[in-house]
């Protein structure tokens, strides 16, 4: 009997059907895909199994009984655990104290040596005995917070795990680890659904897998049936060869030269980039890519190092600096960082122009500003009803473009993007490699750190690695290969 | 299984205007209760009383905008209306001038005072209610201390003080509408106008949304916060000359409570504490509905204690209205 039976579920926001009468059912021991774009209906459909929303219509059965999930409480009750790509952790607590919230909320006084023991068992048991149960989770990297998270759900007995694109920030070598523990859970029973864009992931995890496009089912495939043109198609439509379409970019003379570049966690990083180049950084997470580059914007402070553009030395004390010299950075944490969630997209848009353009007595010229906006927004191809339309409204794919139009509106010429495709689903991807090959072909110069091989083999002309805050190596042409840039990443000659 | 079924009718609307709704009911209310409500010179009255609130309000929402928040408002009022009191007999010469010189004076030491706040927050990086609660300790004993805690008084037939006075007491030749209600409107309006139309009102806001997205599109974001308290502590000192011209006297116990007041029609009109959303028309509405409810209850004879009571129910009431909205398709 099927452990979990979703059935013609349908949901309606403000009379628009985010789900129309789609469902899946999963078993115990089964490791269950649900792919889609975004949009498609994966986390609405994750939500009301959460209890997080209320659907319209449709049914839920547990081990084949009706059941009604109307809050978290009821769900968390039944067993189900979704691990959201934000976490809901309490970032001021320690580890112990996050995975077993639940517990302290329920006690008067909290026995201290007892949670540790208990949370430092949950931890081994993951293989991941190296985080300290006493360690504040807001010091911890991101990828160790995840972990938490999972064991938080795994002290709750939970009998059906959702997980929405666990691996987006797990380097490689932990993307391994979560994977043993995914499977570790299989075996005990536990029912699994797995949310990823990375195709590679479903193939090597997963055991069968569901499509939605649109807000319905397309149809549930076992794993085996399938191959990576095929999932891909049924879930866009559209072939796997049009995803780095080939760039006809001269690459021209050089524009950004760094010499010697040394802030914490990066050690004397020098790299040159060219009119028309994408140069892709590599490496895991923590190896020093985003703190170089944000050392680089003067977004942090640096010891050491001299920045060369177009052949002339700059002084780069701020982002100000940055930004006037004609750099751009797109950072890693697109909500906290990138763009203005509340705002609407107009204002977003215009952010580095704000102060630029402006009209007679210094006002700001709506006009001017909306066509601007309007010619950006078709440009990039932006779903979103209205310029007015909040940024926090639009999905992680559309967020990302609107984080880019100011770097577009200030005419940049050297863009840092760190993660450029992060949490944006296959569609969207694409279409952001687009941008960014149109952005060569004009003349930019692109940096690209990015964790995921093939869009640095794929996008970049050539690849940086880094390993422990020193550039561990380059490669290009037929040398970049993915089996290359893990050597360089983990620095040693052969994994797997 | 259903419990809730998307109506986009009625309840959005209620929920979407609802502070327009609540100001016409109480208009009507007033208007229902008491015959004296709809005279003119209730109205005229009503609204003098409400002038420096409205100034206030606007000072406090720059600030809340920028997610942040000014406990000090009230006491650098006080400072504001007793060094204009102070200084008018002080000056060796008298006349619109010399009042204009005290007026602006007394506005750059409220914005002086405003200044250390800012630097506080935006420079050192310090949790705003708790630099600003400080000023609040700290200016209230100044404006004790500039006293000895006397009502500084001063001659009336000075003629600064009576074209202060005469500020205060009358108002435009033919309409009659009070002069601090002309000046409160023209000082709201020019602020309307700033916060749409500048680049500075647009990255204060900004600023208030997310401050780090803000400066690694290499823009000061801690210039505009330090502003917002600085135009803040400029605005409070003219509230409270505004109040020494109404009651020709300049007392070091003006604008206790105030900054609640501020808080509140911020709040009432729906700005955002974490920053980043609100507007100055919205908080204005909050304003009248604050003032309304005390002109009502006065009006019925309320006894003060009841309408504390009371006013705390209308706010809570307001911003449960605009909180229906945002969770009507959200639990968590």
């Amino acid at each position: 009997m099927d452990r979990l039976d979703m059935r013609a579920i349908s949901k309606e926001f403000g009379g628009i059907a985010a789900l129309r009468g789609a469902g899946f059912s999963a078993r115990a021991g089964e490791v269950h895909a649900l792919m889609g774009e975004n949009g498609a209906g994966k986390s609405t459909l994750m939500k009301i199994l959460a209890g997080a929303y209320d659907h319209q219509g449709g049914e839920i059965r547990i081990d084949g009984a009706p059941v009604a999930i109307h809050s978290p409480q009821d769900a968390i009750g039944k067993g189900i655990s979704v691990i959201y790509q934000e976490f809901s952790l309490a970032r001021h607590l320690s580890v112990a104290e996050n995975i077993l919230i639940k517990q302290l909320g329920r006690r008067v006084l909290v026995d201290r040596k007892a949670m540790r023991a208990r949370a430092a068992e949950l931890l081994a048991g993951m293989g991941f005995a190296d985080i300290d149960p006493d360690q504040v989770v807001g010091g911890l990297p991101v990828a160790y917070q995840q972990v938490v998270e999972i064991c938080k759900a795994l002290s709750r007995d939970c009998s059906i795990l959702v997980l929405d694109e666990p691996t987006a920030v797990l380097t490689t070598h932990e993307a391994e680890k979560l994977f043993t523990l995914v499977r570790k859970l299989r075996e005990r029973g536990v029912c699994i659904i797995y949310i990823s864009h990375r195709l590679d992931e479903i193939f090597a995890l997963c055991d069968r897998v569901t499509v939605l496009k649109d807000g319905a089912t397309v149809g549930t495939w076992d794993t085996a049936a399938l191959d990576h043109d095929r999932l891909t198609s049924l879930m866009i439509g559209r072939d796997l060869s049009d995803f780095f379409p080939p760039r006809q970019a001269e690459i021209g003379p050089v524009a950004l030269e760094v010499r010697g570049l040394s802030a914490p966690q990066v050690h004397d990083v020098s790299f040159t980039v060219r009119k028309g180049e994408v140069l892709g950084i590599g490496g895991l997470v923590g190896s020093g890519r985003t703190e170089a580059l944000r050392a680089l914007f003067g977004a942090d402070p640096r010891s050491a190092g001299e920045v060369l553009l177009h052949g002339r030395a700059i002084r780069i004390r701020n982002p100000g600096d940055a930004v006037r010299a004609g750099i751009g950075l797109l950072p890693e944490d697109r909500k906290q960082q990138g763009v203005l969630l509340n705002l609407p997209i107009l204002t977003n848009a215009m952010l580095t122009a704000v102060n630029a353009n402006l009209g007679p007595l210094g006002l700001l010229r709506p006009r001017a500003e909306r066509a601007a906006a309007q010619a950006l927004r078709e440009e990039l191809q932006l779903k979103a009803a209205s310029l007015e339309a909040e940024v926090g409204t639009l999905s992680g794919g559309n967020q990302q473009k609107v984080a880019l139009m100011k770097w577009l509106v200030s005419g940049s010429d050297v863009l840092l993007l760190d993660e450029p495709t992060r949490g944006v689903d296959v569609g969207a991807k694409v279409e952001i490699y687009r941008v960014i090959n149109e952005l060569a072909a004009k003349g930019a110069a692109v940096v690209v750190v990015s964790s995921e091989m093939i869009e640095l083999i794929g996008l970049c002309d050539r690849v940086l690695v880094m390993r422990a805050g020193r550039v561990a190596g380059e490669l290009l042409g037929p040398g970049l290969t993915e089996e290359r840039i893990i050597e360089l990443a983990m620095g040693r000659a052969h994994v797997h | 299984m259903s419990t809730e079924t998307a109506r986009p009718g009625a309840l959005a609307l209620l929920v979407k205007y609802n502070i327009y709704l609540m100001l016409a009911v109480l208009i009507i209310a007033s208007a229902a209760l008491s015959e004296h409500f709809l005279t003119l010179q209730n109205l005229y009255n009503l609204l003098r009383q409400l002038a420096p609130l409205a100034l206030v309000s606007v000072g406090m929402l720059l600030v809340v905008l920028t997610g942040g928040i000014d406990l000090s408002v009230g006491s650098v009022a006080a400072i504001g209306g007793m060094s204009v009191a102070m200084a008018m007999p002080a000056l060796p010469f008298d006349g619109g001038f010399a009042l204009l010189i005290c007026v602006a004076g007394a506005v750059a030491f409220g914005a002086a005072l405003g200044a250390v706040n800012g630097l506080l927050v935006a420079g050192f990086g310090m949790a705003s209610f708790v630099a600003t609660l400080a000023m609040m300790t700290m200016a209230r004993g100044l404006a004790y201390m500039l006293s000895n805690g006397q009502p500084v008084r001063f001659p009336r037939e000075l003629p600064t003080a009576q074209i202060l006075t005469t500020f205060g007491s009358k108002g435009l030749p033919g309409l009659g509408t009070p002069w601090p209600v002309v000046a409160a409107l023209v000082i709201v309006a020019l602020f309307i106008f700033l916060l749409r139309r500048t680049s500075w009102g647009r990255l204060t806001v900004a600023t208030g949304s997310n401050e780090t997205a803000v400066r690694l599109a290499g823009l000061p974001g801690g210039r505009y916060k330090f502003l917002a308290y600085a135009i803040c502590g400029g605005l409070s000192a003219l509230a409270g000359i505004f109040v020494t011209a109404r009651t020709a006297v300049g007392t070091p116990v003006t604008g206790v409570g105030l900054e609640l007041d501020a808080i509140a029609a911020c709040v009432i009109g729906g700005a955002l504490l974490s920053g980043g959303k609100g507007t100055v028309v919205n908080t204005m509405i909050g304003v009248l509905i604050l003032g309304l409810i005390g002109n009502i209850m006065n009006l019925m004879s309320v006894p003060a204690y009841p309408q504390q009571i009371i006013k705390g129910l209308i706010i809570i009431f307001a911003v449960l209205l605009q909180g229906v909205g945002a969770r009507a398709n959200r639990r968590v």
